[in-house]
């Protein structure tokens, strides 16, 4: 453009104003946005006053240009327009209306005319509102990410986002449970903790179950969920996950029914059942075992094996952080049902997978740069501290708990729910990561650029 | 026997996928540099394909309102307008006159057509007395239109042509404004290493004799996992439907021996298809005569065996770096680093084992 149009204008000033004191623009919603494919400065990842800074464009309308082509769009920076800082700094994308590619700011608020037309821009699938933050990002190190400047096609994602809903990050927990569940009950088993074995394998099938339900349940076409088992590719890792459960899936199955077996008839053909069951059960137990730790860990592979900048990247450490979480989870199942007397591995189950799963979150947190950021902020970053404030207090409470039965109950629930919450962090953090453009193209552009400069 | 580069680096994927009498790899090359936005591609796939319609929404950020390369959009012209001027041509407008047309006449005689079309240009039908100024000559212009006439002392006023003008020109040579277009048509890559066929679990997504990759829609069952893992954003779960969907390279007409729908409505063969060997020298050769001409920013993308992917089935020459586009600057399949997340996967599990013993064998409550 002619150096001589002038920078940002008033009206375009005060839109943003009005935008960052929560103004009539829809808040935090994903909305159309104006602009070309001109550059735009990212704000320094994880500045104080701005962690989750979106690239951020504007048109900038032909009004008071009467004689004007159209749109000239104009490029703005955040954090380069010298605005005071710490303002807007959860401003989201706002662009003017659907139909008003040649509107100024001011139009873009007239949020009623456009849902009166019928033109409010849809939303895009499963867009969860981003929550406005309402407070600064507290503790952490600072990232040391450079100020860089990308472009993207109208601040569009090059990705699509996942299409997975709640129900693979709930998986992600169930499969992980049965998971740890199985485990500790093989352990009862053959340690001779009877309550232990009973509490992992009923739980070990409920949330088998359950993780068969979320997974046909997330498919486009639930109906044809048996067509995973036309192949077994090991370049997919959900088929791979599709054999891991269908080898564990009877196997915890019959280890579960086998508990039931002291409630058959001592006769008849029920009686055979009652005197089989329990061999059967201990074999299926050891079994289901032994497929636990790939059930448990294959879901790691199962979100790095994508495009998704965060969860790609994070692919050493994604198995790991499963395998924590679900001895914590299956941990906590002990502590919940065990008499104290019996519930010793359960504690030093849940300090080991503790240990395992804070590692690998803290490491996916800071090790990844400009990726571990939609770890630390937004959804994924409340969830994430949440799972490591629960999984400290659950480890604190199994060890400080050890007469105590409730003391031991509260903790497991305290390691359950810390387990729910760093699964869904994970899944979220993935998620935000592909939806910005801005972790799509920062990674690559600096890959090339070591590539360039031959350290590679 | 599959390839030491089955998941990574240059390959034929078509021998690799288990043809044994594949021809040559078929694929697009679309040069955006002769591409005009009219968007046939996109009518015409959709057209053959039965793809059910989009881009009713006014999305208002450019003439492009298809927005992304979707389940229902398998072709996607994308639309930039950027203020820097193509090349180093010459500046446009440069030895035009500036300034607006010296009457209100002019202004209309010059917005108008040499054949009669009923009123003139920018007379309203039922303003007789515009229309009789206009007959009349017109009032003489105190202002040009462009300066904005205060005709306001006559009662009257021209306002001008709202956009009839050239950008520039009725603001005055300092108001001038230098930009360029660039339109791109978008499409599946049908990359060599495809991260979407190779996470499938279904085998839903195959590799086709003219080493192109396919959905199978009888197969698939809408698991979602290659959306995720496709590192160019291409393939989409069709809402309402559930299953994923993307660009064939129209199949069904390539067995046929004919062209793709989409490079068959090219008007200005942007999209060209043909053997890729082909169409890669081809491309080489486009890229210098450009350079040659004064372009020096038109690159290839995608072309190169080497890179990521290992190199696209459908690749492009672009004219501006490819995020501009909407395109990733160096997209990796996701399956080049699989051995190393099954070990990693591998260890963790052995981990979890053990620490599962350990805690059952040690301490004694």
């Amino acid at each position: 453009m002619s150096p001589q149009r002038p920078e940002v204008g008033d009206l375009f000033r005060r839109f943003r104003q009005r935008l960052a004191h929560g103004g009539p623009v829809h808040p935090g919603r994903p909305s159309v946005q104006l602009g070309h494919g001109g550059k735009v400065g990212a704000g320094p990842a994880g500045r104080p006053s701005g962690p989750d800074v979106h690239a951020e464009r504007v048109g900038r309308g032909a009004d008071g240009e009467p004689a004007g082509p159209g749109t000239h769009a104009e490029r703005v920076g955040r954090g380069t327009g010298g605005e005071p800082a710490g303002q807007g700094a959860d401003a989201e994308r706002v662009g003017p209306g659907a139909m008003s590619s040649g509107r100024t700011g001011r139009d873009a608020t007239g949020e009623s005319v456009r849902s009166a037309a019928g033109l409010e821009p849809r939303l895009p699938r499963d867009v969860a509102p981003v929550a406005r933050r309402g407070r600064e990002r507290r503790g952490g190190e600072e990232l040391r990410v450079p100020e860089a400047e990308f472009t993207s096609y109208y601040g569009r994602p090059i990705l699509k986002a996942p299409v997975w809903r709640w129900d693979i990050a709930a998986y992600l927990f169930t499969g992980g449970l049965a998971a740890g569940s199985s485990l500790l009950a093989a352990g009862g088993q053959l340690t001779g903790r009877p309550a232990l074995r009973r509490a992992g394998r009923v739980t070990a099938l409920g949330a088998v179950t359950a993780s068969a339900y979320f997974l046909i349940n997330d498919l486009g076409r639930p109906s044809r969920f048996h067509h995973m088992l036309r192949v077994a590719k090991p370049t997919s890792p959900m088929s791979v996950g599709t054999w891991i459960l269908s080898a564990y899936g009877p196997a915890a199955g019959v280890a579960a029914v086998a508990e039931a077996a002291s409630l058959l008839p001592q006769r008849g053909a029920l009686g055979l059942a009652r005197r089989l069951l329990p061999p059967a059960g201990r074999v299926a137990g050891l079994a289901a075992a032994a497929t636990a730790p790939a059930l448990a860990t294959y879901t790691g592979v199962l979100l790095a094996g994508t495009a998704v900048p965060s969860w790609h990247e994070a692919y050493p450490e994604l198995p790991t952080i499963f395998a924590g979480s679900a001895l914590a989870s299956g941990a906590g199942v002990g502590l919940i049902a065990a008499p104290c007397a019996q519930a010793g591995p359960a504690r030093r189950l849940a300090v080991a997978g503790a240990a395992l799963e804070l590692w690998g979150a803290h490491s996916v947190e800071t090790r990844l740069g400009l990726l571990s950021e939609p770890y630390r902020t937004g959804a994924a970053g409340r969830l994430l501290r949440a799972g490591r404030a629960l999984t400290a207090a659950g480890v604190a409470g199994a060890l400080v708990g050890r007469r105590s039965r409730s003391v031991s109950a509260v903790s497991g629930v305290a390691l359950l729910a810390a387990s729910v919450a760093t699964r869904f962090g994970i899944f979220h953090g993935g998620v935000a990561s592909a939806r910005d453009p801005k972790y799509t193209v920062l990674p690559q552009r600096e890959r090339i650029r070591r590539r360039e400069a031959g350290e590679v | 026997m599959p390839d030491a580069n089955s998941l990574y680096g240059p390959l034929d994927p078509a021998p690799d996928a288990g043809w044994v009498q594949a021809g040559p790899r078929m694929g697009f090359f679309t040069d955006t540099s002769v591409c005009i936005g009219c968007k046939a591609c996109e009518v015409a796939c959709k057209e053959w394909n039965g793809v059910p319609d989009s881009g009713f929404d006014l999305l208002g950020m450019s003439y492009d309102n298809t927005g992304a390369l979707t389940a229902n959009s398998w072709r996607h012209v994308a639309f930039i307008e950027q203020p820097r001027p193509a090349g180093h041509r010459t500046p446009p407008f440069a030895g035009t006159p500036t300034g607006g047309p010296v009457s209100a006449t002019s202004a209309a005689v010059a917005a108008g057509s040499a054949d009669p079309s009923g009123t003139d240009p920018g007379v309203p039908p039922d303003a007789a007395d515009a229309a009789a100024r206009m007959a009349a000559g017109g009032t003489p212009a105190e202002g040009t239109a462009a300066t904005g006439a205060n005709g306001a002392a006559t009662g009257t006023r021209f306002l001008g042509m709202p956009g009839a003008q050239p950008p520039g020109r009725g603001t005055g040579a300092k108001e001038r404004t230098d930009f360029r277009w660039l339109m791109m048509s978008d499409v599946c890559k049908h990359c060599t290493h495809a991260a979407c066929l190779d996470v499938c679990p279904t085998g839903a997504l195959f590799r086709t004799e003219f080493g192109t990759v396919v959905v199978q829609e009888d197969i698939c069952n809408g698991c979602g996992y290659c959306i995720s893992a496709c590192p160019y954003g291409v393939i989409d779960q069709r809402r309402g439907d559930g299953r994923a969907w993307k660009c064939t390279l129209c199949y069904d007409r390539l067995g046929a021996g004919m062209t793709p729908a989409c490079a068959q409505a090219c008007p200005t063969e942007s999209i060209q298809y043909g053997p890729l060997d082909e169409l890669r020298e081809r491309a080489a050769r486009r890229v210098a005569q450009l350079h040659g001409r004064g372009v020096p920013e038109a690159r290839l993308y995608g072309h190169d065996p080497t890179d990521g992917v290992g190199g696209d089935g459908a690749f492009f020459l672009l004219l501006d770096e490819p995020e501009v586009y909407g395109l990733p600057p160096d997209p990796v399949v996701t399956t080049r680093d699989l051995p190393k997340m099954w070990k990693r996967a591998g260890w963790a599990a052995v981990a979890m084992a053990a620490a599962a013993v350990a805690a059952f064998v040690g301490g004694q409550s």
